[in-house]
């Protein structure tokens, strides 16, 4: 090594953009394609094994509605997970929060200047904001006390599942407001007008197409592509490598048609169900947050390393709080959508979610050990749960074998997850 | 002449980039208190491990005879089973363990795997009073002093059936009154036929008990010195002797009014309340300064750095930052980051870096504010700033996006340095800015300091070498247990002339 080495100032010649190679590109992000097509290779084999029940359009919608309140978990425990912590509540917190919403709805008998409580979207607030409240004062401890994460969330699913149980007196409440209903069972509503498309459907009927879900789909597709065609002209603009343009098109292509698809099912049916409304926002919100807001950086930064991310500025404390905090709104809202969707509170309710949401996670490849982590993993992960889910009770495989297969999975997929990692490193 | 022990011959052992041990020799008699002195990083410690096992046979070159035969240690247990046992600077004792569980450990007093406790307490009890240490062997170990600790796992060692005994910097952590115990044991030790390998600091105590001295620098043996011979002068000029060469690129300062200052500074040890670790420090640097802090490992140079950056070390801290004139509030690290203030850490692994991202992120990190609005990044921006900074500071990588964990120590250490030069500090803390890393990439790393003192940026260099803060400061300040206990132009200073304040201070809390 020579002195000519040390450093000048920034070249004065503007950079030249270029095109990666097609495999190159395709090989940097292979771990985000091959997660992917997971999750269409297991879909296909139960499509087979189901003798095509999978993708009729009931149950693709069925599958929306039975993971909805998982997906909607998981997006928190992704952010806890990079963060390096784990929260084994959320189970047990959205099963209170759900006895919470019954109760405020139908089981307390407010006096009249209080009967305001019982409005489906008063109740449904104050539920959120106990939601957080839980989460907040658990983050509090694991942030500010350093007691393990492990640990006081460990508690507080003994708590929160001994006071759903204290709170509904240890019997079911329901029904709920049809409001609250709407929640879980409801559609959006076809402003446009149904149209009648000259396809068949198996009963022998013409299919009728909810238009509104397909011109929501359209309009999202165009943004999408939109969005996707802008920040490559400004990555070229600025001299920046780009993907080379024949993977570009085949995937803006293989992503219209994957939602055109999802979208035509979901419009022969009865529409956009309201809770992938309210998924859809939430999941664009959190890729939002952990891909370009400075709070969701900070969580991969003190998951990676907490010690230089203090000593870079980083609030770890603070930060840790949020999270938590925004962890347990999230259980709220699930609690909800879950007991809305049986239309009663139950003690069970709840139980043993958080393992469903941890495996989630994990199979969506985050890392144990903090730092590591893609909401689109998340909520792939929680869909291959929930497709095998589905297709194996569809096809009449006994729950024990079920639990085993799953569980299966899961190794397998972070054993291939490592592997693939200390291969390439 | 009592006969050889151990000998080594023609140690050479590098590490990816760096030859730590070239071609050393030492060779021990039986029976003797043999003194290893040399600065840090000159090799002391990586020769012992080498001795030890640490480093297995043939991952370096060259013989070791101990005890008239050829010796090839797999691990620390081989040559614990030939009789050689290393200290470590750090103890390696379980604090929650009692003293006599600590004893034993993996040598416990078992039969079948069952512990016969009669047997453990009995015989730690023999050991104890072997070391003149009165204490209960059923004590927690966390619940006695340092240099109680160290006596323990001196008993530890004995109980290991010990011929040759090591000691890495045996009372760099004890207290002077422990610090001599210390020493008459080793003597005792030495009527009882144990050899000693002893490295030290302090230039005091090796004349005071080792019979023979080798000093070693840069990797090489430089001399082994006989009694009649050993003086502090002769080997103090032994440990440094060495020429500046055209290691560091010239420097033209253009110095100006002083910029930072900080004011009486006091700290104590986070977890000991009593402790003081810093007492009453006052430093200044001025406008386009280079100044360095020199001391030996242990001083407290990098708990007074981190102690005025965010209260990032220690508790019951006292004193002032100045800025500009200004008293500034630096008690968190958000708050010193944003009055200006950076603080490059000497361990860029578990303190710099968050390794497992890529260089991107890891330069933005501490200036996000720089790259986004309203708490949104622009990712084209960060792409830009990390660009930029990969190319100033010469950082060689496939692009931004390579993980900083599999970067050499060299473009690690770059990456430290670019995000602090993209927090834009008025005053940058360097602590040990080139450990670890080759020639080529210090001289880069140089370079960047000169230019950032020519922007009138205030620089403080922490450093454990000596030859390396002459080459590169313009003043510097001299620090011993937590003191300053010296000031002085670099153009004035000399290896030796730091090396007295530091003895002479030595002499005086004695």
């Amino acid at each position: 090594m020579t002195t000519e080495t040390a450093p000048t100032g920034p070249s004065a010649k503007p950079a030249q953009s270029h095109e990666l190679t097609f495999a190159g590109a395709l090989k940097a992000n292979m771990r985000d394609y091959g997660l992917l097509l997971a999750l269409v290779l297991i879909m296909l084999f139960f499509q087979y094994f189901t003798n095509g029940v999978l993708f009729k359009p009931v149950n693709l919608t069925n599958i929306i509605l039975q993971n909805s309140y998982i997906i909607v978990m998981a997006l928190g425990m992704l952010l806890v997970i990079v963060a390096g912590h784990i929260d084994l509540s959320v189970g047990s917190v959205s099963g209170f929060i759900g006895a919470l919403a019954a109760m405020l709805m139908v089981g307390w008998r407010f006096p009249p200047e209080l009967a305001f409580l019982a409005n489906p979207i008063i109740a449904g607030a104050i539920c959120l904001v106990a939601g957080a409240a839980i989460g907040a004062a658990q983050g509090y401890i694991i942030a500010y006390h350093k007691v393990p994460a492990f640990i006081v969330t460990l508690a507080g699913m003994l708590i929160f599942k001994g006071l759903s149980l204290a709170v509904l007196s240890g019997k079911s409440v329901g029904p709920f407001p049809a409001e609250f209903q709407l929640l879980s069972a409801g559609f959006i509503p076809d402003v446009i007008g149904p149209i009648t498309t000259p396809f068949i459907a198996e009963n022998g009927n013409p299919v009728v197409l909810h238009t509104t879900t397909m011109v929501i789909a359209i309009l999202a597709i165009v943004g999408m592509v939109f969005f996707s065609i802008r920040t490559r002209a400004r990555r070229k603009a600025r001299g920046y490598d780009v993907e080379p343009f024949s993977l570009f098109v085949i995937k803006n292509v293989v992503i219209t048609a994957l939602v055109l698809f999802f979208a035509y099912m979901l419009a022969s049916y009865r529409g956009l169900p309201n809770v992938l409304v309210v998924m859809g926002v939430l999941i664009a919100g959190f890729v939002f947050l952990t891909k370009r807001l400075t709070f969701g950086r900070r969580i991969y930064a003190l998951g990676g390393n907490l010690k230089a991310a203090a000593l870079s500025g980083v609030k770890t404390e603070r930060t840790t709080f949020y999270i938590f905090a925004i962890m347990g709104a999230l259980a709220a809202l699930a609690g909800m959508i879950y007991a809305a969707r049986l239309n009663s509170a139950t003690p069970k309710a709840g139980q043993g979610l958080e393992l469903d949401v941890i495996a989630a996670v994990f199979i969506g490849g985050a890392s144990a050990l903090g730092g590591v982590g893609q909401v689109a993993g998340a909520v792939i992960g929680a869909f291959i749960m929930g497709v095998m889910n589905n297709g194996m009770s569809i096809m009449g495989v006994n729950i024990d074998w079920q639990q085993m297969i799953k569980g299966v999975v899961l190794l397998a997929a972070v054993f291939f997850d490592l592997y693939n990692k200390n291969r390439s490193a | 002449m009592s006969k050889t022990i151990l000998e080594m011959r023609s140690i050479t052992k590098t590490f990816p980039g760096v030859k730590a041990l070239s071609d050393v020799n030492l060779d021990v008699r039986e029976g003797e208190i043999h003194a290893i002195c040399g600065e840090n990083g000159a090799g002391k410690s990586t020769l012992m491990k080498v001795l030890s096992g640490v480093y297995p046979a043939g991952s370096y070159d060259g013989q070791i005879v101990y005890q008239g035969e050829e010796q090839h240690f797999k691990s620390i247990r081989d040559s614990e089973h030939k009789g050689i046992v290393i200290i470590h600077q750090e103890l390696a004792l379980v604090p929650l363990l009692s003293i006599a569980e600590n004893i034993f450990l993996g040598n416990e007093q078992a039969r079948n795997g069952v512990i016969d406790w009669d047997e453990t307490r009995d015989g730690a009890r023999k050991l104890l009073s072997m070391v003149g240490l009165n204490e209960d062997p059923d004590t927690l170990v966390t619940n006695i002093g340092v240099g109680k600790q160290q006596l323990v796992e001196i008993a530890k060692a004995l109980s290991k059936q010990v011929k040759l005994l090591i000691l890495d910097e045996p009372t760099a952590s004890l207290s002077e009154k422990d610090s001599q115990a210390l020493l008459e044991l080793l003597l005792e030790f030495k009527k009882q036929g144990i050899t000693s390998i002893i490295i030290s600091h302090k230039l005091n105590e090796i004349s005071r008990v080792a019979d023979r001295v080798t000093v070693i620098r840069d990797g090489r043996t430089i001399e082994t010195m006989d009694t009649n011979q050993i003086t502090e002068d002769r080997i103090i000029t032994s440990m440094v002797g060495r020429s500046l060469e055209d290691r560091y690129p010239s420097r033209d300062a253009n110095v100006g009014e002083v910029v930072f200052e900080v004011r009486n500074w006091n700290v104590f040890h986070p977890q000991h309340r009593e402790r003081q670790v810093i007492r009453d420090v006052s430093i200044n640097i001025r406008k386009g300064e280079v100044v360095g802090i020199a001391g030996l490992m242990g001083s407290g140079r990098t708990e007074f750095a981190m102690s005025i950056f965010g209260k990032a070390y220690g508790q019951k801290i006292s004193g002032e930052v100045h800025l500009n004139g200004q008293k500034v509030d630096t008690s968190t690290v958000d708050k010193a980051i944003r009055n200006g203030i950076a603080y490059a850490t000497e361990d860029r692994k578990t303190y710099g870096l968050n390794l497992i991202d890529h260089i991107k992120h890891n330069i933005t990190l501490a200036n996000l504010f720089g790259v986004s609005k309203a708490g949104v990044i622009d990712d084209l921006a960060e792409l830009d700033a990390a660009n930029d900074y990969r190319k100033k500071t010469n950082i060689r990588s496939s692009s931004v996006y390579q993980v900083t964990g599999n970067l050499s120590g060299g473009n690690q250490q770059k990456v430290v340095l670019s995000k602090w030069l993209f927090a834009n500090p008025d005053v940058l803390i360097l602590d040990e800015p080139t450990r670890g890393i080759d020639v080529g990439a210090k001289y880069e790393i140089y370079t960047i300091i000169n230019q950032l003192a020519a922007q009138g940026k205030a620089i403080l260099v922490i450093s454990s070498e000596m030859p390396e803060l002459l080459g590169i400061t313009d003043r510097l300040y001299v620090m011993n247990e937590g003191r300053i206990v010296g000031e002085m132009p670099t153009s004035e200073a000399s290896q030796e002339k730091i090396m007295r304040s530091i003895v002479r201070a030595e002499g005086k809390a004695s």
